[in-house]
């Protein structure tokens, strides 16, 4: 047995006494649990009439979560059907988490503010705001690392661009700074220079800077010295004709520059003019002094490879990433997951990432996307598991199993089965069929599902049961029509039973409507066909047409499609005909004649029985045609 | 298809309806209403788009649809209708039939979050206003209703017993019945005049029925030739009353002359499966719109030299087929009427589709003016507020 991963969690049962033992069954999301009467020692006790129903992912009926998942239902469903190449199948997933958390919910939190019920329904909402926006981060580093998997000295752009995307709290105190009356000398001012600076904004920086060299014209050349370094400060284009090489001569020069300045005591006498120009150098200690801007070790690692070793590659990363996070972490804290999932992928161990993310995350919508996404990019090496599936495919297949379970989202599930080619189709002819129907509405989508796949069994199954439920409230044109959607002839002569017991017993033919009007639908079952033309020869009958009504019931006579209860009532109907002027005398003999045989044998059959039970020898019948 | 916005609401939506806008102003339609189906807790909705057009929005937060308010809805919302300004119809699963009430300006007490003094704010709220429970019933289960309209106070219903309820709102009981009207569920119910109704039945046929006779059945029963294929839904051409299109569960977009005897007068390939919806755009009636659960929205045009639509042209028995549903995303592809016996020049029909790409099925559209609003299956509403008509 392969060990745990992590020490599975324990949840309490409340309404079941302790000590008690509980009984369990599985179901496709969630547990149903019991108090037994067992006891360990002495007598059963007394059981309770309970039964609890213990789930674990409550995100799927999220409603703000909902929004997450047909979007990106949507996207998924534009991947597989794009083949080619690359750049386009990662425009398509760009737009998948990007433009989300903040658009989705942001616009709807006025909303929920005024009309949500109590604070704990809001706490819920910022903690899936934040979960979401951790998603995102991971989300964008993997695209960074994975995806995009940029040479030396784009990557450092693209970190940069990943970590300015998720500190948007700087631009926000930025905008309050300046919009107060004297930008340079509000409090927070030095903070954000200082964030700038650290984010690698260094237009920003000059901007503000020009703010406070206004207000200090003596100390006018030192800021013109910073705007000077600022301004030369080498940025890598990775589109321009200038070589890696060339880059890192020019920034070596560069650093060397800021480096004198630094020697010199150029800002010795502005300390935060002096502060800038450490960070500038890439300063470990001045940087670490500054944890609270950075808020995060990743954050403080883009920054250090920004301003130590700009041409830093992929393969480099997990050196400084482990050992940033290491110095930035207080020894006494403990990792988080998140911090965990960031080191996987940055050590580029793709596995563990989906893993770190399974565990930490409720619900298989995050990993099956970005597998998903990663087996399209052919980064994921298959293991074959011992299911037989590979890993995109179990793990989309436990995440549309996991939609199915929600009254609602059943129909994006089953997109994603289509897209698991060995063992979507199983998974989903299991599924489809205990989805409730309630409305004739639902079970019409739930079959175009199944007759788009060819699945015949559940189609049947499906029109079966709605046939059935509209036999029981007597609605028998739509049990009628269920039938011929499933061409199910069983059920066809069924229900045409019932029409003919019908009208035996009322004399007449109820529901006209849909009998005057079958249609081609009669062919679908001899009884059906019976029925529908023997309307026909009454409604002859009636416009007092009785030859062709007269040739009409000999026909149902010879086709022999009459069911043997019906003969009777068939031959009673011939008699009046028997005396119609326009009834050929050929017809009356043949009407006459023909069903005689069948009454015959039908008296004989009777007659035999009867003996049998009394045991009367046989006798000798008379001639049947002399007996007419 | 740059005007076109989704919008993403946590609920499928099964209807969707534009407020009607009164003829005297000039406005376009602002407000429209939703309901959902298919979740544990339904609701309708009512949305605004703001008056606001503007355009090449970056962010497209500008034309998205803001929530004014809703209200649970009990079972799934299979059908519904303003009654006036201020009030929605409501056809419910567990067939029901509700009245909404939309109050535009209600005080609320509002304790914004971190604030201590509440705030009197005037919000939307909608309310119910009448509710008749079992509107639609077998003898021992509910029946859904399927089906509504209304020309208010008078509100028809029909659903999947076979039944037709006739209400007049402010009145508690129910006006009219008309037991056993169909065999089977009646899918769809419209206006043919105001005393004339039609309902389209899931064995194919149209029936009309006259409420100024007692009899209780219809006065013309009318049904395709071929197959039984169930009929979805049903509209009838603005101007010419006698001119009516059916959707059906082929995808087959049929328009009838109810005047003239038994047979479509044409018949055209729309979809690739069941047409939810079909409406002739209210004031200019050469624009009809289809939508169906292949995820597809078409707008299907027609443009003659004539004076009549193409529509009527042609002869009694002739049908046409057009291929329609492969048309790219977004472009149009003009089809010549086949149909025509004479000049296939005299008329056009182009069919565009309004969706930018692939989605669920499409369950509900409604245009008015301009302005053309689809809810999906998608949990999606679509606003579209440039539709060239």
């Amino acid at each position: 047995m392969e060990e745990v991963d992590v020490e599975p969690t324990i949840t309490n049962i409340p309404a079941i006494s302790d000590g008690k033992h509980m009984g369990f069954a599985w179901g496709p999301g969630d547990i149903l649990v019991y108090e037994t009467r067992y006891k360990a020692s002495g007598a059963s006790g007394s059981g309770c009439s309970f039964i609890h129903e213990i789930r674990k992912d409550e995100d799927i009926y999220s409603p703000i979560l909902r929004k997450l998942f047909n979007e990106s239902h949507h996207i998924f469903v534009g991947l597989q059907t794009i083949r080619e190449d690359l750049p386009s199948k990662r425009d398509v997933n760009a737009q998948l988490v990007r433009k989300n958390p903040h658009s989705v919910f942001y616009s709807d939190i006025h909303f929920i503010t005024l009309f949500s019920g109590t604070i704990l329904t809001l706490i819920c909402f910022l903690l899936k705001v934040s979960i979401l926006l951790a998603i995102e981060l991971i989300w964008n580093l993997c695209e960074v690392l994975f995806i995009d998997a940029a040479p030396a000295g784009s990557l450092l752009l693209h970190l940069l661009d990943w970590v300015r995307l998720h500190k948007a709290d700087v631009d926000e105190k930025a905008r309050e700074v300046l919009q107060s009356e004297s930008p340079a000398e509000h409090r927070d001012y030095w903070d954000v220079v200082v964030s700038y600076v650290l984010q690698g904004r260094l237009e920003e920086v000059r901007q503000m800077l020009v703010k406070q060299a206004n207000l200090q014209p003596a100390a006018r050349s030192m800021y013109k010295q910073m705007d000077t370094l600022l301004s030369k400060m080498p940025f890598y284009n990775p589109g321009g004709t200038q070589t890696l090489t060339e880059f890192d001569v020019k920034w070596r020069h560069w650093h060397e520059e800021v480096d004198r300045c630094l020697q010199d005591n150029s800002f010795a006498s502005n300390r935060h003019l002096e502060l800038i120009c450490k960070i500038l150098l890439g300063d470990e200690d001045t940087l670490l002094d500054h944890k609270e801007l950075l808020g995060t070790w990743y954050h403080f690692l883009v920054t250090r490879l920004l301003f130590c070793h700009p041409t830093v590659k992929l393969t480099e990363l997990h050196y400084y990433a482990q050992s940033c996070m290491t110095m930035f972490l207080d020894s006494r804290s403990v990792p988080e997951p998140l911090d965990n999932i960031l080191l996987a992928a940055f050590e580029f161990d793709i596995h563990q990432v989906i893993k770190e993310c399974s565990i930490a995350l409720n619900n298989w919508w995050f990993v099956a996307h970005l597998t998903d996404l990663l087996d399209h990019c052919k980064l994921l090496q298959s293991h074959n598991l011992h299911f037989g599936s590979n890993l995109r495919e179990f793990l989309l297949l436990e995440y549309a199993s996991g939609l199915f379970t929600h009254h609602s989202l059943w129909q994006l599930a089953v997109d994603y089965f289509d897209h698991c080619p060995e063992f979507g189709r199983v998974y989903l002819e299991l599924q489809i069929e205990r989805v409730p129907l309630e409305t004739e509405r639902k079970a019409l989508k739930v079959l175009r599902v199944c007759e788009q796949r060819q699945m015949s069994e559940q189609v049947r199954s499906i029109c079966k049961i709605m046939a059935m439920r509209a036999l029981r409230n007597n609605r028998l044109g739509s049990a009628l029509s269920w039938s011929i959607r499933a061409k199910d002839a069983a059920f066809a002569t069924l229900i045409s039973e019932r029409f003919l017991q019908d009208y035996c017993a009322k004399g007449t033919f109820s529901d006209l409507d849909l009998i005057d009007n079958l249609g081609p639908a009669m062919l679908l079952s001899d009884r059906l066909t019976f029925l529908g033309k023997y309307r026909e020869f009454h409604k002859l009958y009636g416009e007092k047409r009785f030859r062709e009504a007269a040739k009409l019931l000999l026909s149902l006579m010879t086709a022999k499609i009459a069911p043997q209860s019906f003969w009777m009532t068939l031959l009673t109907d011939a008699l009046p005909l028997l005396e119609q002027k326009e009834v050929s005398h050929q017809q009356q003999l043949v009407l006459g004649h023909g069903f005689l045989p069948h009454i015959a044998l039908q008296k004989l059959h009777k007659k035999r029985l009867q003996e049998q039970k009394h045991n009367i020898p046989e006798t000798r019948f008379a001639d049947p045609i002399s007996c007419s | 298809m740059e005007s076109i916005n989704a919008k993403y609401v946590s609920q499928k939506i099964s209807k969707t309806k534009w407020r009607p806008v009164s003829h005297s102003d000039l406005q376009l339609p602002e407000i429209f209403a939703t309901g959902s189906w298919d979740n544990e807790d339904n609701r309708i909705s009512i949305w605004s788009i703001g008056s606001n057009l503007s355009t090449g929005m970056e962010d497209g937060f500008e034309g998205d649809p803001q929530l004014l308010c809703e209200h649970k809805h009990d079972g799934d919302v299979l059908d519904l209708q303003f009654l006036d300004q201020d009030r929605i119809v409501t056809a419910s699963s567990t067939g029901a039939v509700t009245i909404f009430r939309h109050h535009q300006n209600s005080q609320v007490l509002a304790f914004e979050f971190l604030l201590v003094d509440p705030e009197v704010l005037l919000v939307q709220t909608i309310s119910v206003s009448q509710l008749w429970a079992r509107a639609h019933r077998y003898p021992c289960d509910n029946a859904p209703c399927t089906g509504v309209v209304c020309s208010s106070p008078e509100i028809v219903t029909v659903g999947e017993d076979g039944r037709i309820v006739v209400f007049r709102a402010d009145q508690e009981g129910v006006v009219r019945v008309i037991e056993n009207a169909d065999s089977s569920t009646i899918h769809a119910v419209t206006y043919l005049r105001t005393t004339e109704i039609l309902t389209v039945n899931s064995i194919g046929q149209l029936k009309l029925w006259d409420f100024r006779q007692q009899s209780n059945s219809p006065s013309q029963i009318l049904s395709l030739s071929g197959d039984r294929v169930p009929l979805h839904c049903v509209d009838r051409h603005p101007n010419q009353q006698h001119i009516v299109a059916t959707g059906g569960q082929d995808g087959m977009l049929c328009v009838w002359d109810v005047r003239q005897g038994n047979t479509p007068f044409s018949l055209m390939e729309a979809h690739t499966a069941e047409m939810w919806e079909v409406h002739f755009h209210p004031t200019n009636p050469d624009h009809l719109f289809t939508c169906s659960e292949d995820g597809s929205l078409l707008h299907w045009e027609t443009s003659s030299h004539s004076d009549m639509p193409s529509f009527l042209q042609g002869g009694r028995n002739s049908s046409m087929v057009s291929r329609s549903a492969m048309a790219p995303a977004g472009g149009k592809q003009p089809l010549i009427s086949a149909w025509l016996s004479g000049d296939s020049s005299k008329g056009r029909l182009e069919t565009t589709h309004m969706l930018p790409s692939q989605t669920l099925s499409v369950n509900s559209l409604d245009v008015l003016g301009p302005c053309l609003v689809c809810g999906t299956d998608g949990e999606a509403i679509f606003v579209n507020r440039q539709v060239p008509v």
